[in-house]
């Protein structure tokens, strides 16, 4: 089922989701007046950053080992 | 004016966004991240008219400014490829449309039935960076210094990582 996917486009669609969820916070945190929402955000951006630090730290090892960036190749514990 | 640029950022950010993950034109890793870059940098302008005026700083230093250069480094030390074109799957469309429909609808649903209306737009709130770093400092104490603990961790996990390995 799985189809050949390049592991990096999945990451950056991981960051356009946090991207959406960032500005459904910051839209909150205006309409209703206090700032909650945007210190939440500002811990969004920089968890993703450490995420996307660690992510890729893992892709290029797996690259080493693969010489791959598709999703398939990584799929060595599927039943 | 303020509608306009709203509406004009709101398409911007909607049509970059769908060409990092459906570019009919290119399956070039580099040109997502392009578009990834256009997509933040009009997050960013949604992000001021909402009066978030650190946060728009934040989303163009950190996202546009480390993310993505983080991300075409990756993409260049990996070869930049073009990626094999993939087969339509009308399962997985369908499967995709049926789960957004079902939020949309939720959405809608739930915005309906919403009586309180929203308070007027515009005026942000008074001295919104000041009041965002005192907020910090002092009600969200803790979890700053545990995003600074994470941070930490990321940075000795990734150079662990990226270690070459004697085996």
């Amino acid at each position: 089922m799985l189809m050949r996917r390049s592991v990096l486009l999945i990451y950056m669609s991981l960051e356009l989701m946090l991207n959406a969820a960032n500005l459904a916070w910051v839209a909150f945190s205006h309409f209703n007046r206090n700032l909650d929402g945007q210190v939440m955000v500002f811990f969004i951006v920089t968890v993703a950053a450490a995420e996307v630090a660690v992510g890729l730290a893992l892709m290029v090892a797996l690259f080493r080992q693969r010489q791959s960036t598709q999703a398939e190749d990584f799929a060595t514990l599927k039943l | 004016m303020n509608e306009i640029l709203f509406y004009s950022l709101a398409a911007l950010t909607l049509g970059c966004g769908l060409l990092v993950v459906a570019n009919p034109f290119s399956r070039n890793p580099v040109t997502s991240a392009m578009f990834l870059v256009m997509t933040i940098l009009s997050l960013a302008g949604l992000f001021v008219l909402l009066g978030a005026f650190f946060l728009a700083a934040v989303q163009v230093i950190v996202y546009a400014g480390a993310v993505i250069v983080l991300f075409l480094f990756v993409i260049m030390l990996m070869g930049s490829h073009e990626l094999p074109r993939r087969a339509f799957h009308w399962l997985l469309a369908a499967a995709a449309c049926l789960v957004t429909g079902a939020l949309a609808a939720l959405l809608l649903r739930l915005l309906s039935a919403l009586k309180t209306q929203p308070p007027a737009v515009g005026a942000p709130v008074e001295g919104g960076t000041a009041l965002l770093g005192r907020l910090l400092f002092t009600d969200y104490l803790l979890p700053f210094e545990v995003v600074s603990v994470v941070l930490l961790v990321a940075m000795v996990g990734v150079i662990v990582l990226s270690r070459k390995e004697a085996a």
